[in-house]
């Protein structure tokens, strides 16, 4: 038991380690901000910093006691993504003052940053009441219907809200209610990663097993390929109400693979990329030749296939996200030396751009990497739980935040054909921000149960040979029988 | 389920790996294309105003200067603003360098030198960078002469038929350096500089809306039918055929030449009524039924060769930087195609391109190439606007203008003849009022139908000192009408002598 104990220390000393040169690089990032811009540094330059360190801090705290074998890179590398985020949108509003003594008075939750700040603070709170409520992730499987249904009530009531209620900038996500607005969908995704995982651990054996061969390929029958057909048009529903093909997308890549885990078979991934593919034709054909709702979709193709063709009009926005690459170039322009004011939503869809002319090839490569740290590790955590339930949830959020930010991130690149998707911690807005710390909260739920030491009191028996025991979960065979 | 997770976990890696493979594309290799795009000057503008852009400098008699455009420090978050002292006077010269928009003339084709960022400037910027002094933009001194510019704007403004739109050049005939280049009606550069959007907005659109298209330089970028002014291409291509001044022409009242009804007489009775002219005296009364015959006689491609000799046909002349070769787009002058729908030559086009006239069309800078080649003993420079680069201490000069034979157009010897016939035209002939004491003055004027409007009114000549050429000119009034032509004489004697005087003044 001391030698658990010594473990799990060390393992929360470098991630407080790893946290203070985190908030370090913040407090550094909003300096440099300051004295490029205002020319001088304002005597209170450190207080979003502080409240930021104070409130990861108390985070950290609430895992040394609740979850004290989490991984320990994911909350460092959250916070220095949501720190920056902080800090650059506190730049822009910096854009909008004309004086420095102006800027100088500014409070530490004035402005979009100071907004950005405020929702932080909450946010993380969310996240650590998350870690309070559920103990064992294994718990929450039971309210998995609750969680589908409301995943897809949440997901629906923008779509059938009257426009004035829920459409923002074109796109109908939003609940509002006067000045204020939630993005509901942000929700539904994690609920709806829940529920898909506790479906499939249920019926993963029939559709693994149960299947006709065809052209090589073991395809299921067509009974139990009705869900993935369902969430396959709602998709596509929510392409055309919505005008939202970032999101469908994302909500069919996670359920297919989610699928794909669960039964082992590849046939679906195969399955899922052609009915994608073929979606995404038929969306563009049917946008070239009859328009009306996948109007939408055609246009957003043809800006991607070439921006230049209209700088002034359509292609404007992805135009100046590509000079602001451009001109950052390999090290950038310095924080608060670029022009991110001149890309439309730098706050939001395109925070990422805005950043990029400023920190430069190789700053947005760190960022890139702070991603991939919290995906793979997410990732990890999957493969080294050993529940089911576990495995796919952890699995399915963190390859849905990896296929996010390559979504969006992609497509302000010029990668693929651009869709709205907030930048994970980056873009401005509160949903997004609350979502995505509960992801992380969960990811860092599911990595403590599964670092945690067997003989800890994990609640996991031990098989004789030091294998973990194969864990029921409501009835469902955690190993495959193959055919 | 381990298998499938590390496939996906395989799958994200692909992801961000085209995403990092993206970046670096976007970034690293198409980063110099997208930063130095045209269209993404907006984005570099904080930076370029947080140091001086250097002056646009014209001569103002003697080795002196003055700065027609320079950058002056505010307390704005642009830390400079750009200021145009004289206002209209060197709006189409200077061009205008806008905080929100694409700049223009010297402003444009200057502006790595003016905004500090070219390679010339590279030790200034590490000099500014050890001694910690503010780096700031070169400065660019124009081959412009202020008294000829501000003679060739005010007498053009002012001009007695209340004209509105013109234009007048002139150059040195022995460099090709532009002394004065004024494009009517002018702007005031001054509002498209501003700090605000809105300002600048407002004052384009107000300039841009404007029917007489005030932001055009129609020195350069617009054509017109030059009129009488292209006998003195028929006159050379005569005296290349072995005419002399004094060889007689046959003159009267009209001609109808081969193969058309078309008749085509005199501007009045009393001009050349007479049956024979000499060359010289035709051109002195500007006889049009002489140079039709002539211009018949001597054929198409004879004369359009050598009016591509004076000029005509140039698509690549520019009049900026000679050695980067970049400056203002030079409109080409044509002749026009003088031809049958087969192809072979018609000679009723003939009679009336000979007197400039159907399709010939020139720009103000042309009239004024062609006199200057007269002037210039037959050679045509290379015309040019910016003479010196001075670094922003002023004590470096990165570039000194090394004039340019352009193409000779005529023998030294047919240029002699030239310069006797025009000399004539405005001792005795249409153009007195060119006259400047002390000086040797040429000159042919020319009135242009366009079948729209009133008649333009033109001239072009120069003034020379002995054997040396100082000045070539050319002035055009649109649609101005009876006595366009003697109007742009005077304006044009104006300019002779302030640039005259100025030298005098050495």
């Amino acid at each position: 038991m001391p030698r658990l104990k010594i473990d799990s220390t060390k393992r929360r000393n470098s991630e407080l380690a790893l946290l203070a040169l985190a908030l370090l690089l913040v407090l550094a990032y909003s300096a440099t901000v300051e004295a490029t811009m205002l020319d001088t540094i304002t005597p209170d330059f450190w207080v979003p910093t502080a409240a930021l360190a104070g409130v990861f801090l108390a985070l950290h705290v609430v895992i040394r006691f609740l979850a004290p074998f989490a991984d320990p890179a994911i909350i460092p590398a959250a916070a220095l993504l949501n720190g920056l985020g902080v800090g650059f949108l506190r730049r822009l509003d910096l854009d909008d003052v004309s004086g420095v003594a102006e800027a100088a008075d500014r409070g530490a939750f004035a402005g979009g940053g100071g907004r950005q700040l405020a929702w932080t603070l909450i946010s993380v709170i969310m996240a650590a009441a998350l870690l309070v409520l559920i103990r064992d992730h294994r718990n929450v499987s039971r309210y998995s219907y609750t969680l589908g249904l409301g995943a897809i009530i949440l997901i629906m009531i923008p779509a059938v809200l009257p426009a004035q209620y829920s459409e923002v900038n074109g796109a109908k996500l939003w609940i509002r209610f006067g000045s204020f607005a939630i993005q509901p969908g942000e929700f539904g995704k994690l609920a709806l990663v829940v529920f898909f995982a506790f479906y499939l651990v249920r019926k993963r054996e029939v559709l693994s097993l149960a299947s006709k061969r065809f052209l090589g390929i073991d395809f299921p029958r067509g009974r139990d390929l009705g869900p993935v057909l369902v969430v396959w048009m709602m998709s596509l529903l929510l392409l055309v109400f919505v005008k939202d093909l970032g999101t469908a997308l994302l909500y069919f890549g996670m359920f297919v693979v989610t699928l794909y885990v669960a039964t082992e078979r590849s046939s679906w991934l195969i399955i899922g990329l052609l009915l994608f593919f073929g979606g995404v034709f038929l969306a563009y054909y049917l946008g070239e030749l009859v328009g009306g709702p996948f109007a939408n979709f055609y246009d957003r193709a043809t800006i991607w296939l070439d921006p230049f063709s209209d700088i002034d009009g359509d292609g404007y926005q992805l135009v100046q996200a590509l000079f602001a690459f451009g001109t950052g170039g390999l090290f950038g322009a310095g924080p608060g030396g670029g022009s991110p004011g001149i890309i439309p939503e730098v706050q939001n869809d395109f925070i990422f751009a805005g950043m990029g002319e400023e920190i430069g090839l190789f700053g947005l490569v760190a960022l890139l990497m702070l991603y991939l740290i919290i995906v793979e590790r997410g990732l990890r955590a999957a493969l080294d739980v050993r529940d089911s339930f576990g495995k796919l949830v952890a699995g399915g959020l963190a390859f849905t935040l990896g296929l996010q930010v390559f979504v969006i991130i992609g497509g302000i690149t010029g990668l693929i054909p651009l869709t709205g998707q907030t930048t994970p911690f980056l873009s401005s807005g509160g949903s997004s921000l609350m979502a995505n710390w509960m992801l992380v909260a969960m990811l860092l739920r599911i990595s403590d149960a599964a670092r945690r030491p067997l003989a800890s009191g994990g609640g996991l028996a031990t098989a004789p040979g030091g294998k973990p025991a194969p864990q029921q979960l409501h009835g469902a065979p955690t190993e495959v029988i193959r055919p | 389920m381990n298998a499938p997770l590390r496939k996906a976990s395989i799958v994200i890696l692909v992801l961000f790996g085209l995403l990092f493979a993206n970046l670096n594309w976007v970034q690293a290799a198409k980063g110099e294309e997208y930063r130095t795009h045209e269209r993404n000057s907006f984005r570099l503008r904080d930076v370029e105003y947080d140091k001086q852009r250097g002056n646009i400098e014209v001569h103002a008699g003697g080795t002196s200067t003055e700065a027609v455009a320079l950058s002056k420090s505010t307390d704005g978050r642009l830390r400079y603003q750009r200021e145009y002292p004289f206002g209209d006077v060197y709006a189409h010269v200077a061009g205008y360098k806008p905080v929100y928009g694409t700049a223009s003339s010297v402003e444009r084709f200057e502006n790595d030198y003016l905004s500090g960022q070219s390679d010339e400037l590279f030790t200034d910027r590490v000099r500014a960078m050890f001694t910690g002094e503010e780096a700031a933009g070169g400065n660019v001194l124009l081959s412009i002469s202020k008294a000829a510019q501000e003679a060739a704007y005010k007498e053009l403004k002012e001009n007695k038929l209340g004209v509105k739109v013109g234009a007048a050049v002139a150059l040195d005939p022995a460099t090709g350096g532009i002394q004065a280049m004024v494009s009517m009606p002018s702007f005031d550069p001054s509002p498209l500089a501003s700090h605000t959007q809105a300002d600048t907005d407002a004052a384009f659109a107000a300039y841009d809306g404007d029917k007489a298209k005030p932001l055009l330089n129609r020195a350069v970028a617009e054509t017109w039918p030059p009129g009488s002014v292209f006998k003195v291409i028929d006159s050379a291509a005569a005296l290349e055929a072995g005419s002399t001044p004094e060889t007689m022409l046959e003159a009267g009242p009209s001609y109808v030449a081969p193969g058309t009804t078309h008749e085509i007489t005199n501007a009045s009775a009393n001009v050349c009524p007479q049956q024979q002219i000499s060359l010289i005296d035709a051109l002195t009364v500007s006889c049009n039924t002489s140079f039709s015959r002539l211009g018949v006689e001597l054929g198409r491609d004879v004369i359009k060769k050598k009016a591509q000799d004076f000029g005509f046909e140039d698509e690549a002349l520019t009049c900026g930087n000679l050695k980067e070769n970049s400056g203002l787009t030079v409109a080409t002058s044509h002749v026009g195609d003088v031809a049958n729908a087969d192809g072979s030559e018609d000679k009723a086009a003939m009679a009336q391109t000979a007197i400039g006239q159907k399709d010939v069309r020139i720009t103000p800078l042309q009239g004024a190439m062609i006199a200057a080649a007269v002037a210039n003993d037959g050679v045509q420079m290379r015309p040019y606007l910016v003479e010196r680069l001075l670094g922003p201490d002023r004590t470096s000069t990165h570039y000194t203008v090394n004039p340019e034979e352009l193409r000779r157009s005529v023998s030294s010897d047919v240029a002699r003849d030239l310069q006797t016939m025009m000399e004539s035209v405005v001792n005795n002939g249409t153009a007195t009022s060119a006259q400047v004491n002390g000086y040797d003055v040429g000159g042919k004027t020319g009135t242009s139908q366009n079948g729209i409007t009133d008649n333009h009114g033109w001239f072009v000549g120069y003034a020379m000192k002995g054997d040396t050429p100082v000045s070539a000119v050319a002035v055009f009034l649109e649609a101005a009408g009876n006595g366009g032509s003697a109007e742009a004489t005077r304006i044009a004697g104006q300019i002779l002598k302030a640039v005259t005087s100025e030298r005098g003044g050495n």
